[in-house]
């Protein structure tokens, strides 16, 4: 399995990706975002960090690049995007996925670790997956994910929502959210599910010395899922 | 010619900095305010000598990259 992770000037969790990639059998090739074409790929990848220092809004500087038009185009042709982090916000300001990340409830940088529902595991990124909740870990001062009353309708009609922050047992109530996101929403599924965006960070957790393996099932559940 | 843009959150939108300013204000003696929202300010300089032309390139502009529409509105003003 190919895959591609593109680096912008201000990623920093573009090493983190590329060596979980790897540790799982994915053949990870670094695209820079000064780039036209994107390599074959069956999955690319859009990872965290401040690409262009956040300037404007976080993401929207990413988004109009000449590589990202050549991913918007890979994606609307059905291929497997990934957004993790600053990933995310890059996905949502180019439109690939609905709402927006806003800065967090209470103005502060999150790092910490935090647990995750997942709501929707009829799609490539989650099914088989054997557990319902996974521990990643988040950072972030701009992960509260927002969008409009009929937008939410629209998500929720089509199952788009794919992460909830919740406690250990899975509860998802106000008070395990870290960040004021709506109804705790911490990752969503384009309609089609072929493009996820997540605040947390699953390459994160893949080394038990380190921190976790959540990241691990994560990214062997994927690998399978796509041989 | 020099246009400007002034970017601004919707409504519904949660402004946590401009209710902190708010408070803050609050705090320094300034306790008559009903809502403080902050936005942004843009000055362009723009190659172009027709404002009906300029404007249609700056509206352009906030709508590609100035200014995300699902969360904020815009107003261009000349200069």
């Amino acid at each position: 399995m190919k895959s591609s992770v593109i680096t912008f000037p201000g990623s920093n969790c573009d090493r983190d990706i590329d060596v979980a990639l790897k540790k799982f059998g994915f053949k990870n090739r670094m695209v820079w975002h000064a780039d036209v074409e994107l390599p074959k790929s069956d999955l690319v990848v859009l990872p965290g960090g401040f690409s262009y220092g956040d300037y404007l809004r976080c993401g929207s500087m990413a988004a109009k690049t000449k590589i990202m038009q050549s991913v918007i185009n890979f994606a609307k042709g059905g291929g497997l995007v990934l957004g993790i982090c600053n990933g995310f916000q890059i996905l949502v300001e180019t439109g690939l996925v609905p709402g927006v990340l806003l800065r967090n409830k209470y103005l502060e940088f999150i790092c910490k670790n935090v647990f995750v529902k997942i709501n929707n595991k009829h799609n490539i990124f989650f099914k088989s997956l054997e557990k319902d909740i996974l521990e990643f870990h988040i950072a972030h001062n701009e992960g509260n994910y927002f969008c409009s009353k009929d937008q939410l309708k629209e998500i929720e009609d089509n199952d788009q929502v794919a992460l909830y922050y919740c406690n250990q047992n899975g509860d998802t109530e106000e008070q395990y959210n870290p960040n004021g996101s709506i109804k705790n929403i911490a990752g969503i599924f384009n309609k089609e599910k072929n493009i996820f965006g997540l605040m947390p960070h699953p390459e994160r957790m893949i080394d038990k010395s380190l921190s976790g393996e959540d990241g691990s099932l994560f990214f062997k559940n994927l690998i399978n899922n796509l041989k | 010619m020099k246009i400007s843009v002034v970017i601004t959150l919707k409504k519904d939108v949660l402004d946590p900095q401009g209710k902190i300013i708010q408070q803050t204000l609050d705090g320094m003696g300034f306790n008559n305010l009903n809502e403080i929202r902050q936005g942004k300010f843009f000055e362009i300089d723009i190659k172009e000598s027709d404002p009906k032309k300029a404007k249609i390139q700056v509206d352009d502009m906030c709508k590609k990259l100035l200014a995300n529409l699902v969360i904020e509105n815009y107003k261009i003003l000349e200069l």
